[in-house]
């Protein structure tokens, strides 16, 4: 048995939940893995036949319709990934589409041979997104990661060679995990966590992976790009940490089907599932306000089963943790910001290629966030059930007038437990817009976020004829605002933001409780470190002001939606 | 007729009102009803007379005085009660409920949460984010997520005679829309499914006060071209606020907009309609006020629009008018004049 300190060592904060790995969630699937792939197979299958009969449309089409963007992708965008027998299956289902045509079966025999060319297809797409989990390999994995995060940090912090190797500055001293982390701990054990956090960069998959890590957690699945598994070093350790593939290029229902399915049967089996309900980063800097709400469904069909069928290991309930991560900078605001402003559609821009197309690149951009990065507070939100009601540490729900409240009769229809998808897909719908609302309130807010805020309000509040685009624009002689009338608005919008936290509605991170002039500094000196053209810097004694209005708008859109423009 | 299964399920209806019976009678033929009565003289004389304030009640209804024996004898539940009523009676009724049972309310208005020492009579503006449909005020104070409304042309006198009609039940849940079908339908009442739950609820609110603004144009001797006029242009008024306040105008154009504003705007059993009448015919809104049976939920309502009209910058004419001849003592027929010198310009603005 590995001693508590021994963990300690490895970058963990906490006693692991569960100390033998092989006994895992996740190892456990991975050991019976075939049997694993076949269910989600069967399960992605007979969804997409009721879907069909449900839409009365002939899966003879769906087939078709799949093959034929398939065709078009691989000719218009070939991945170094791609495998090579791609061209050969499509060309096959193509050619016995065709012969279905010309055998003029009868509509029974007909039937079963789309059937089983549609099996085929969720078969290769299901292989290809289900990955591998090998205790050994995360063994060497989790060692290697604290120890790469750390050298990472303390060489970028500029420390000497020395204090690099001994390790001085650890990820804790930079990364805050803050909130529920205990009742997480403890809900791990009571049912299956589906953590939902908020996505504003690329480092926050691998932040989120070695805070559960520290937080002595099981590993979580959790769907990577797989432009990701462009590179083999990359791909090596993310499969083994959990990750399984999504490609984006493909959006056919057949594929979308096939990721659902493994997300549900991966649930029913108690695996902790991690994504990011916002669908991809947040372009605007603004917390995600849309969710996608594919993978959110999958929770809610996986509790119904667990109620309709019985939970498989005695953990029958789905808990819900909403997570917020909050950055002073992001690396790669600027292209994000531009995308964002390209589609709202007013401004040419050029277009960003895939950023992370090497594993170089990738680690560069890591490198470059750690250097910079002086503070990052990941908040786990407080833990829910699928229907928003929040959950103590027995893992029992309480409604918001702490009445205890018996969830598995959300699913009853006259007194039994009944499947009805639209229903699911409604309790998918408000689980959505509690998580967005859960969002905002988890939220800590940063003094770089304050400043940026503000100064963007009052350039806005300037030019009240403008539209966002005219003020994005501004001249370069009318980007300054007085620190008089800065530190006036930055106090009333301070005050606002320590009643809303007094009541509940917001966080403030811990540097806020600083007199506003101390709040002011820390904020100028800290939003956008190391942008090239500064978001927001004192000009003289007397004046801010701002050499990118883009960037400076990002930054302000994260204290969007709470109201504070009144405040201006 | 098909003899009574006793393994009928039991719906409840709460609210003992002129369209409560009218409800419960709808269901009688294919459910066992237990209809509530707040006040138990109420329940008690209903259940040995069987008759209330000229209203007869079908044989089989059962009486109860106890919200609590509704919640557990009922899944589903119809809750038919003024809106100024609504939210008590849901805090009394909310510990008994779970997310099992179902709600299909009948209540066409608002509930206002208002900040405190702040009286709606005297609040200039409104934020959207105060007012509640009955349906945002039930998630607000229960636990139950299957939620839906009844609304349409259905005078409840009209009902209880057994003529003709027909309704709307909205929900975002399908399973909510087939219980509430299945639970009214009959030869003699159609029900229609709508997934736009707040468009009906704000069709069915709004509507009122047209119906007022129709009864003064009735009392005031005027013909079936100035009635028209109104349903019109009160049409287009309720699905832009409508469409303000984030419902989809289509609601507008069925059983619930239309349909139940050329009812109430044509009948004096509407209620809203009689207020307007008799403010026509001189009478202060107070001796109406005090004199009513039940509630008109339209007053109420015109100083929430007006309300949120001024928050939210809608244009609201009639509204406004309106509220300016009831509150604000303008001469009714000044209001008249002033309506028909306002710069509408298109017809059809509001699809």
């Amino acid at each position: 048995m590995e001693s508590v300190q021994h963990y300690i060592n490895e970058g963990i904060l906490y006693e692991p939940v569960v100390p033998d790995i092989h006994q895992w969630p996740i190892a456990q699937i991975f050991k019976k893995r075939q049997a694993f792939i076949d269910e989600v197979i069967q399960d992605a299958q007979s969804r997409l036949l009721l879907d069909a009969q449900i839409a009365k449309t002939p899966i003879e089409d769906l087939v078709a319709r799949t093959m034929f963007r398939e065709r078009i992708r691989m000719v218009e965008d070939p991945w170094k990934v791609d495998p090579k027998d791609e061209g050969r299956f499509w060309s096959r289902i193509k050619s016995d589409l065709v012969a279905n045509e010309q055998l003029e079966l009868n509509p029974e025999a007909l039937q079963e041979r789309t059937e089983a060319m549609m099996e085929r297809i969720v078969s290769r797409y299901t292989n290809e997104i289900v990955s591998t989990f090998k205790p050994g390999s995360y063994h060497f994995a989790k060692r290697f990661l604290p120890f790469f995060f750390s050298t990472l940090l303390n060489a970028s912090a500029g420390k000497t060679l020395r204090s690099v190797i001994n390790h001085s500055v650890s990820l804790q001293e930079r990364v805050h995990l803050l909130g529920h982390t205990e009742g997480i701990r403890n809900l791990a054990k009571k049912g299956t966590i589906v953590l939902v956090p908020t996505h504003i960069s690329n480092v926050d998959s691998i932040l989120v992976g070695w805070s559960l890590h520290a937080l002595g957690l099981p590993a979580f699945i959790y769907g990577a790009g797989l432009n990701l598994f462009n590179s083999k070093a990359l791909a090596y350790f993310m499969t083994r940490l959990g990750a399984y593939k999504v490609d984006r290029r493909k959006k056919n229902p057949i594929y979308r089907q096939s990721l659902n399915s493994y997300s549900t049967v991966a649930i029913l089996e108690g695996v902790h599932s991690l994504f990011f309900p916002g669908g991809t980063r947040s372009r605007s800097g603004t917390i995600e306000k849309n969710l996608k709400l594919g993978l959110l469904g999958t929770a809610v069909e996986a509790q119904r089963r667990n109620f309709l069928y019985g939970a498989r290991n005695g953990k029958e309930k789905i808990f819900v943790v909403p997570m917020v991560m909050s950055y002073h900078f992001v690396l790669e605001a600027a292209s994000l910001i531009n995308q964002h402003l390209k589609r709202t559609g007013q401004e040419h821009y050029y277009i960003m290629n895939d950023e992370f197309a090497s594993y170089r690149k990738f680690l560069k951009f890591i490198w470059n966030t750690f250097r910079s990065s002086s503070d990052i507070v990941m908040s786990f939100g407080k833990p829910m059930d699928l229907f928003g009601n929040f959950v103590d540490e027995e893992g029992q729900s309480f409604d918001e007038r702490g009445r205890l409240v018996d969830i598995r009769s959300y699913f009853t229809s006259r007194g039994e437990i009944t499947q009805d998808l639209q229903r699911d897909s409604e309790y998918t719908r408000i689980l959505g817009e509690k998580i967005v609302e859960r969002y905002h309130i988890e939220n800590h807010v940063f003094s770089s976020h304050v400043v940026a805020f503000v100064a963007f309000e009052i350039f806005k509040k300037r030019h009240p004829g403008f539209d966002l685009y005219s003020v994005l624009r501004l001249a370069e002689d009318e980007r300054s605002i007085s620190l008089t009338e800065f530190s006036e608005t930055v106090n009333r919008v301070l005050k606002r933001l320590q009643d809303m936290a007094d009541n509940g509605q917001v966080h403030l991170a811990q540097h806020m409780i600083n007199p506003a002039k101390t709040i002011i500094e820390h904020g100028v000196k800290n939003l956008g470190l190391y942008h090239s053209k500064r978001p927001l810097s004192f000009s003289n004694e007397h004046t801010v002001h701002t050499e990118n209005m883009n960037l400076l708008y990002y930054y302000h859109n994260r204290l969007e939606g709470y109201g504070l423009e009144r405040y201006i | 007729m098909a003899s009574k299964d006793t393994s009928k399920e039991t719906v409840g209806v709460i609210g003992a009102g002129s369209f409560g019976i009218a409800v419960a009678n709808l269901l009688i033929p294919n459910r066992e009803v237990l209809l509530y009565a707040r006040r138990p003289e109420v329940a008690k004389a209903l259940q040995v007379e069987r008759v209330y304030k000229g209203r007869h009640l079908e044989e089989g209804i059962q009486l109860s005085n106890n919200l609590e024996e509704v919640a557990q004898r009922c899944s589903l539940i119809f809750p038919i009660i003024p809106s100024g009523n609504f939210r008590q009676m849901l805090k009394n009724l909310s510990p008994y409920l779970t997310p099992a049972h179902i709600l299909i309310h009948g209540t066409k208005g608002f509930e206002v949460n208002l900040k405190e020492g702040e009286v709606l009579r005297e609040v200039q503006q409104l934020d959207r984010s105060q007012v509640l449909t009955m349906s945002e005020l039930i998630r607000q104070e229960t636990v139950v997520m299957r939620i839906g409304c009844m609304a349409g042309p259905n005078l409840a006198d009209e009902i209880l005679s057994g003529q003709p009609a027909a309704t709307v039940v909205a929900s975002r849940f399908d399973e909510v829309i087939r219980e509430g079908r299945a639970a009214l339908r009959s030869s003699r009442f159609r029900v229609h499914g709508n997934h736009d739950l707040k468009g009906i609820e704000m069709a069915g609110v709004l509507k009122n006060i047209m119906a007022i603004v129709a009864g003064i144009l009735d009392g005031l001797g005027f013909g079936a071209n100035t009635r028209s006029l109104l349903i019109t242009r009160g049409l287009a008024e309720m699905a832009t606020i409508g469409q303000a306040l984030g419902a989809d105008p289509r609601a507008f154009l069925g059983l619930a907009g239309i349909g139940d504003l050329v009812a109430t705007c044509s009948s004096p059993k509407s209620r809203n309609f009689t207020v307007g009448l008799r403010l026509a015919k001189g009478e202060s809104l107070q001796e109406i006020l005090d004199d009513m049976e039940e509630v008109a939920e339209g007053i109420n309502t015109v100083i929430v629009v007006k309300g949120l009209a001024a928050a939210h910058r809608i244009a609201a004419p009639i509204t406004q008018t309106l509220y300016k001849s009831l509150f604000e003592e303008m001469d009714i027929e000044r209001g008249v004049r002033l309506l028909m010198e306002f710069p509408f310009t298109e017809d059809v603005e509001f699809i």
